[in-house]
């Protein structure tokens, strides 16, 4: 049974059609989080969301708290909200900027008021051409309403924010690579260590990168304290989250829901949720966190969906996306076009990234549509290894980042879970299932 | 003489006053070089390029790194059709096909008639939605054939304009003025705030 | 307690503890401890991007050892490190694997053949065999990105040396990464082909035959090639390269890493201009550039015929003989394109044997030689950090290619603010921190303004900010400023330049002075004493007046001089004044020894062909007087004789000795009567040349990477002594005969005549650019299609002014005719004047310069019509 009693912590908003205008947002409490931020201090605003355990909603799932104590030594020159949702069959930031851009804006303006920041810029996918009509027009109604500019609401703080489009390129998610970005350059992620970016960031400075739904989050715990925040979920997995469920389901969607207490079997068959695989039938596979994390196979349903509970199991939340294959699914196709996505989307840097996406994709290629060899399995998983040695969880990598050694991830559990599909496609010359 | 519009250099000059750093403005301008032209022209890049700072070569070779800049010219209606895995379990190449068939163009090329390109996406984000179609970058929730067969007369007929206007993904985007906060109030009142905390830790102690 | 801070830390590599240096970058460190870690991006002369990944290697971290980029990590103390674990060995194998996925089977057709880093690295690191089956990645090869540079997408490799050195190291970008992931491309604008004047370079460094040039292209395998590491002698910075012949032909030129110097850098010019030395069969017109003067000529009935070298000695003695006669009755002109052995030799010929004084290196596009001996010298490095550079010079990019890459990386870190004085267009507008538009015939007003304090001149294109900020910048001694002193303005009277130079030299007495003066060896030739009241070993004479250049030609045409020997170059391709040149030529008796045709040959009388180039042993000096030995690769062509054969048997012929018998002896000579260093630098196989009076400027040659320079055979294999450190004998420091000019002994300056600027005219300006129609171009077809056809350059103000349209042809008048000329638009023009380039044609074959330029003015001003 799902646990759905858990309050609607940014998706409070969705019944409404007109969500995104700032007349319904005053109407619902809008700004109000914002105003009691300012009467505490900065340090005591920090302290509330170190409280709420509030763990990064983009895909790595770093505590957004620690993060932004990392900074506490040197003043932050910037804060930089990652809107770029571009990880495959991930679609909850995109509920949020086009349903709800008054909440991420004030929880932007919270965010550079904790950390006394005065230029922020919110990155948006470039294809989110209404998303970006809608945060933008919530950017000018905040300015209107004095909730950005100078000393903001009357207080002594004061900001400006800035709603940059991206143009269309994966690796931009990467927050360094979303940095080059902004800095009007090729997304090319940097080399960490040095340039982590809180301390060598956007133009060298100290820079904080925290996702669109982290921000989202912010004026509810303000409102409500980071520990009634903590006090939902389980452990190291506070508060809601949003998951994107897609795939063979009946109710494909955006559901938030409470961390731990649920289950993927949960997710994927309440009704109020994904209700069940399309025509009754059997998981075959379950891709958890976006198609950079390792798959799990249906006997992994009844497992919580934690940080930690699904980091024991060898994968990831990451980007809160859900996909569901069933036993009508070719997994070596699904894992053909995810290598062929990655392929696409490699930002071109360092070598093994590069031409091993590509040749990966070959190889995969012509074991879906033909010329497949028995040997291509060991050769893809010798591949992969190049590209992530000890093909381990979590990854080591011999790539300057992290997109590098998330390309073995579909490969290596389509192999490693189905070996028999793949020999079929061998034997059969291509896929069977046409 | 600018290659720009008086209208389209007026935002574009009002877009790099609010970086610090003129390059920063690149994706933007490119944006809206692309809005008055259609695609990139070599003029258009040129324009970019003294705007940022930097050469024509420089800015083409970033254009070309990012999926939504052309660098030849495309038809009227830039169709998006997505196959990664969300859309490709919801038929999404199959899809693509009939979107081909129907828009009479190979995928990756315009229409004998210029008014569509078709384009094989990657994840578009709205996979609740598969498979997923884009005009202009608007989301236009079709996902059978014949919805799709509807909307590409609707679009040839002109009625959709509203809906998907043309290229630039900016093309509906105003700021309503500039920055706000003057340099010195914020290095004031940075001053001001850390000293206060300053304080506060130590009276903590 | 104070803080020590260290110089060194320790590291441990595959078990053994090594000290190296604070703050080194690991793959450096390691390299030098023995350990050579592969690599493809790195290249020590850029900043590491860790992109390859070949580099890989173990670093024991708090959570076990971690594969990192050894090229990205600076050293730390107790950093320990394994190179050869079989991690390791993977990674590099699966590297390999991975470039040579798609990269093309081309070796067979492939320039880098023989000398690929990949190929190399591969038979080193990586397996024996691919496991690629699928189709390669295709693209249509090879493609023109510039004049010079043909790019293989296919072998690209994405290192992005390329791509680096055109943005890093250039500061032109002219290529850029385009695309991306496995489909990115290195890539030009399309209608801005890649012709930098340093394109070459990413040739030379790209690591796999991506890029390639057009004049070597299929020329030769580098196991055909042999190879000696000399000085380029294109212009007076003096870089050292590697010289390759295969038969008795030039191939190919490499830039050779001198850390004072090039840093492995080379122009395009200096690069590519080999055909120009190689004897061009099929060239025989003795007026043209493109032509090796092989034999001796000798007129006869009006005719320059062949003769043997008794025949034609025995001319020119007679010559000289009679000339010499009369007081003042011979002198020569030119020398800068001779060694310092070879100008040595003239020198004691002339003074010793023929008794006269007249005797000027340049031809008048310099600047007073007894100037440039009393101003303090700065070497390249201290210019290149200096805290102030102040340039008053053309544009160094076009004059000193290398000189300006070495500014431009102290003026981009930070380290260094440039002042420019800028007389037009120039590169170093974007890089200095000021800029004071000067305008022809009011520099030395405007060195007055900034040393007194005076106002500016009424109507200055600067303001009195910009004024006050290079003050400041230059402060109130000169110290830590280099002032870097050329000769920016052709048609101006050099005493405008050299008043302002004069005024900074005595005004600032702690800055140094590099002198930008452009022509091969002209810093050796005039320290060897070829200029008046010079001597040998950089002395002075007071007493010792004769006549420059310019005088000479004087009196040529008066007929007070009877003869005159021209040594190298052509006279007539390098004054302004043509036609008074051609008078002077048309009414003398002319020796010229020369290696190259041209049009002073339609006046020669006798004509000696010379040894040039890289048939030459000995030494030269470039702009900051650092003496390095030059090495001969090829054999002169014919009977070509060294300068010092030459001058010896005329001195023979003449019944006299000049004492010197070969280039060896000559430079002991040298050595021995003068310190000034010659043979030391030849036999010193440790350091990178001598600077003439700063032994605290020498410098140590590094071990070479292979890697990082393909094609240059390394120390050993070539027969030059490895690096052990060996103890270099003090030079000879003493016996100086004469010394060295000082401030005092400049003559009181004379007020100059600036005529007035009318309304009417335009002030002119000729400048430099670097492909013009000298002679290192003339004999190189593939650099035909860079010289430009002359233009005439103008500020939009001027424009808008006279209404006239760019690329408008108007009628340009001057102090000889009229002239018909395209208008260009170039903001770099200073307001009320006009540019033209020297050494240009324009579209009707007409040489603007001879036409506009007027010798009895102080500037030459010019009209336009529009018609």
């Amino acid at each position: 049974m799902a646990m759905l009693d858990s309050p609607r912590i940014v998706s409070s908003r969705a019944q409404y059609a007109d969500s995104y205008t700032l007349t319904r947002y005053l109407e619902t409490g809008g700004y109000v989080a914002l105003r009691k931020a300012l009467t505490m201090f900065p340090e005591a605003v920090a302290a509330e969301v170190d409280a709420a355990s509030l763990l990064g909603r983009g895909g790595a799932g770093f505590p957004a708290g620690r993060k932004w104590s990392m900074l506490r030594k040197a003043p932050v020159s910037y804060l930089v909200v990652n809107g770029d949702e571009s990880e495959p069959a991930t679609f909850k930031d995109h509920f949020l900027v086009e349903r709800d851009p008054h909440q991420l804006v004030e929880g932007v303006i919270i965010a550079a008021y904790a950390l006394q920041v005065s230029q922020a810029f919110i990155y948006l996918r470039g294809e989110f051409a209404l998303g970006l009509e809608r945060v933008q027009q919530a950017v000018n109604d905040a300015y209107s309403e004095g909730a950005l500019g100078s000393k903001i609401f009357g207080s002594d703080f004061s900001i400006d924010l800035v709603v940059h489009p991206g143009a269309g390129a994966y690796i931009c998610g990467e927050e360094t690579a979303l940095i080059e970005g902004l800095e009007g350059k090729r997304g090319f992620p940097r080399i960490k260590p040095p340039f982590f970016p809180a301390v060598t960031g956007l133009y060298g400075e100290p820079t904080v990168v925290n996702n669109v739904e982290t921000m989202s989050n912010l004026p509810w715990i303000v409102n409500n304290g980071g520990a009634a925040f903590a006090a939902l979920g389980v452990g190291r997995s506070t508060g809601t989250r949003l998951f994107a469920l897609a795939g063979r389901v009946n109710n494909p969607g955006v559901y938030e829901i409470e961390m731990v207490k649920n289950t993927f079997r949960d997710l994927i068959y309440d009704p109020a949720l994904g209700g069940g695989v399309i025509g009754g039938r059997a998981v075959k596979a379950i891709i958890p966190g976006g198609v950079s994390a390792p798959w799990f196979g249906p006997d992994l349903l009844d497992l919580p969906m934690g940080q930690d509970e699904v980091g024991e199991k060898g994968s990831m939340l990451g980007s809160g996306s859900v996909v569901v294959l069933d036993e009508t699914s070719c997994v070596v196709r699904a894992a053909w076009r995810i290598t062929k996505f990655f392929s696409r989307e490699s930002c071109g840097q360092c070598t093994p990234c590069r031409e091993g996406s590509g040749w990966i994709e070959r190889a995969m290629y012509r074991l879906e549509h033909g010329g497949g060899r028995m040997e291509d399995m060991d050769l893809l998983l010798d591949l992969c290894d190049n590209i992530a040695p000890g093909l381990s969880w979590p990854p080591q990598q011999t790539t300057i980042c992290v997109l590098g050694s998330s390309i073995p991830s579909s490969v290596h559990s389509a192999i490693s879970m189905f070996p028999d599909d793949f020999k079929a496609h061998v034997l059969h010359g291509g896929c069977p299932h046409d | 003489m600018s290659h720009f519009q008086p209208d389209i250099r007026h935002r574009a000059e009002e877009l790099i006053a609010l970086y610090p750093r003129a390059r920063s403005a690149m994706l933007p301008l490119l944006h809206l070089a692309q809005e008055q032209d259609g695609y990139l022209s070599e003029a258009g890049i040129e324009e970019v390029a003294s705007l940022t700072g930097t050469t024509s070569a420089d800015v083409r070779g970033t254009a070309a790194f990012y999926d939504m800049y052309h660098l030849e010219p495309v038809g009227k209606y830039v169709v998006g059709v997505c196959t990664n895995i969300a859309c490709l379990l919801a038929g999404g190449e199959e899809f693509l096909e009939h979107a081909s068939q129907k828009l009479d163009c190979a995928v990756g090329s315009t229409s004998s008639d210029g008014l569509f390109t078709l384009e094989e996406t990657e994840c578009l984000a709205d996979c609740d939605k598969a498979p997923c179609v884009q005009v202009n970058h608007r989301y236009v929730r079709t996902t059978t054939p014949e919805t799709f067969d509807t909307l590409v007369d609707d679009l040839r007929e002109g009625k959709l304009d509203h809906d998907v206007p043309s290229h630039g993904t900016l093309i509906r985007v105003r700021r309503n003025g500039g920055l706000r906060a003057a340099r010195q109030e914020i290095v004031d009142q940075r001053a001001r705030s850390s000293a206060a905390r300053a304080q506060r830790a130590e009276e903590a102690k | 307690m104070t803080d020590v801070i260290r110089t060194t830390v320790n590291i441990t590599v595959n078990g053994r503890e090594i000290e190296v240096k604070a703050g080194e970058l690991l793959i450096d460190a390691a390299e030098r401890a023995g350990e050579y870690i592969p690599r493809f991006c790195y290249h020590p002369r850029m900043e590491p991007v860790g992109m390859c990944r070949m580099c890989l290697v173990e670093v024991e971290g708090p959570r076990g050892a971690t594969l990192q980029p050894a090229c990205y990590l600076h050293v730390n103390d107790g950093m320990s490190v394994c190179t050869n674990s079989e991690k390791v060995k993977k990674a590099q194998d699966g590297v390999l694997e991975f470039l040579l996925a798609n990269h093309p089977l081309d070796c067979p057709v492939c320039d880098k053949g023989g000398e690929c880093p990949l190929q190399d690295q591969t038979l080193a690191h990586g397996s024996g065999e691919t496991r690629f089956i699928e189709e390669k990645r295709h693209f249509v090869k090879p493609i023109e990105i510039g004049e010079l540079v043909l790019l293989d997408r296919e072998r690209c490799i994405q290192c992005a040396r390329c791509t680096r050195f055109s943005s890093e190291v250039a500061g032109d970008t002219e290529i850029a990464f385009s695309g991306r992931g496995d489909l990115i491309e290195v890539a030009p604008s399309p209608d801005k082909p890649f012709n930098s004047v340093f394109s070459g370079n990413t040739v030379q460094i790209c690591p796999v035959g991506a890029l390639t040039a057009k004049p070597y292209r299929f020329s030769a395998r580098p196991w055909d090639l042999e190879q000696v590491e000399s000085t380029c002698t294109t212009c007076a910075v003096g870089c050292r390269i590697a010289v390759q012949s295969s038969g008795n032909r030039l191939t190919r030129v490499l830039g050779v890493d001198s850390d004072p110097v090039n840093h492995g850098w080379l122009c395009d010019k200096g690069r590519f201009t080999l055909d120009s030395i190689d004897q061009n069969p099929e060239s025989t017109d003795v007026l043209s550039a493109a032509t090796r003067i092989t034999t001796p000529l000798v007129r006869v009935n009006g005719v320059l015929e062949p003769a043997s070298w008794g025949e034609a000695l025995g001319a020119a003695s007679a010559i000289l003989r009679d000339a010499s006669a009369t007081p003042g009755g011979v002198g020569a002109i030119g020398g800068a394109s001779l060694t310092n052995e070879g100008a040595f030799a003239w020198e004691r010929f002339m003074r010793g044997v023929l008794g006269t004084e007249n005797l000027d290196a340049q031809f008048g596009d310099g600047l007073d030689p007894v100037l440039l001996q009393a101003l303090t010298k700065a070497t390249i490095d201290e210019a290149a950090r200096a805290k102030t550079i102040v340039t008053l010079t053309g544009d160094l990019r076009e004059e000193l290619p290398i000189l300006f890459l070495r500014l431009r990386e102290g003026a981009v870190s930070g380290t260094s603010a440039i002042v420019e004085f800028a007389f037009g267009p120039s590169a170093l507008r974007s890089l200095a921190r000021v800029s004071l538009v000067v305008r022809p015939g009011e520099a030395h007003l405007c060195a007055r303004s900034i040393t007194d304090h005076a106002d500016a001149p009424a109507g200055v294109a600067f303001s009195n900010e910009e004024l006050l900020e290079a003050r400041r910048l230059i402060g109130e001694s000169g110290e830590g400023v280099v002032f870097v002193v050329g000769r920016p303005n052709f048609a101006e009277d050099p005493r405008v330049i050299e008043n302002a130079i004069r005024r900074f030299a005595e005004r600032y007495p702690d800055a140094r002075f590099l002198v930008a003066l452009r022509r091969s060896n002209v810093a050796g030739a005039l320290d060897m004493g070829l200029g008046s009241q010079l001597r040998p070993g950089r002395g002075y004479d007071a007493e010792a007046k004769g006549l420059d250049t310019l005088a000479q030609l004087e009196a040529l045409r008066r007929g007070d001089q009877k003869a005159v020997v021209i040594l190298g170059g052509c006279l007539l391709g390098n004054v302004a004044d043509v036609k008074g040149a051609t008078a002077a030529l048309e009414n003398a008796d002319v020796i010229a020894v020369t290696g190259h045709g041209g049009a002073t040959l339609g006046y020669a009388n006798v004509v000696l062909p010379a040894a040039i180039a890289h048939e030459r042993s000995g030494t030269v000096t470039n702009i900051e007087g650092r003496v390095t030995a030059v090495t001969p690769k090829i054999v002169a062509p014919g009977s070509a004789w060294p300068d010092v054969a030459i001058a010896a048997e005329l001195a023979e012929q003449m019944g006299q000795s000049i004492g010197l018998s070969s280039v060896e002896q000559t430079a002991k000579t040298i050595e021995e009567t003068t310190g000034y260093p010659a043979l030391s630098v030849m036999n010193d196989e440790v350091h990178d040349g001598a600077v003439v009076g700063r032994s605290d400027a020498s410098s140590l040659r590094h071990a070479l990477d292979p890697m990082a320079f393909p094609g240059i055979r390394s120390a050993e294999s070539v027969g030059l002594a490895s690096y052990t450190g060996a103890i270099v004998e003090e030079r000879a420091q003493g016996s100086v005969h004469t010394r060295c000019a000082t401030l005092e002994d400049l003559a009181n300056a004379e007020p100059l005549e600036v005529p007035l600027a009318d309304s009417y005219s335009l002030r002119l300006v000729v400048s430099r650019r670097l492909y013009d129609r000298g002679v290192a171009m003339g004999g190189s077809p593939s650099l035909h299609n860079l010289v430009k056809p002359t233009t005439l350059g103008l500020n939009h103000v001027d424009l808008d002014r006279l209404g006239v349209e760019e690329g408008a042809i108007v009628s340009v008048t001057g102090a000889s005719g009229s002239v018909r000329l395209p208008v260009e638009l170039n903001e770099g023009v200073a307001r009320g004047s006009v540019e033209i380039v020297f050494g240009t044609k324009s579209a009707t074959g007409e040489d603007a310069v001879a036409v506009l330029y007027d010798p009895t003015s102080v500037i030459s001003q010019v009209r336009l019509e529009s018609r």
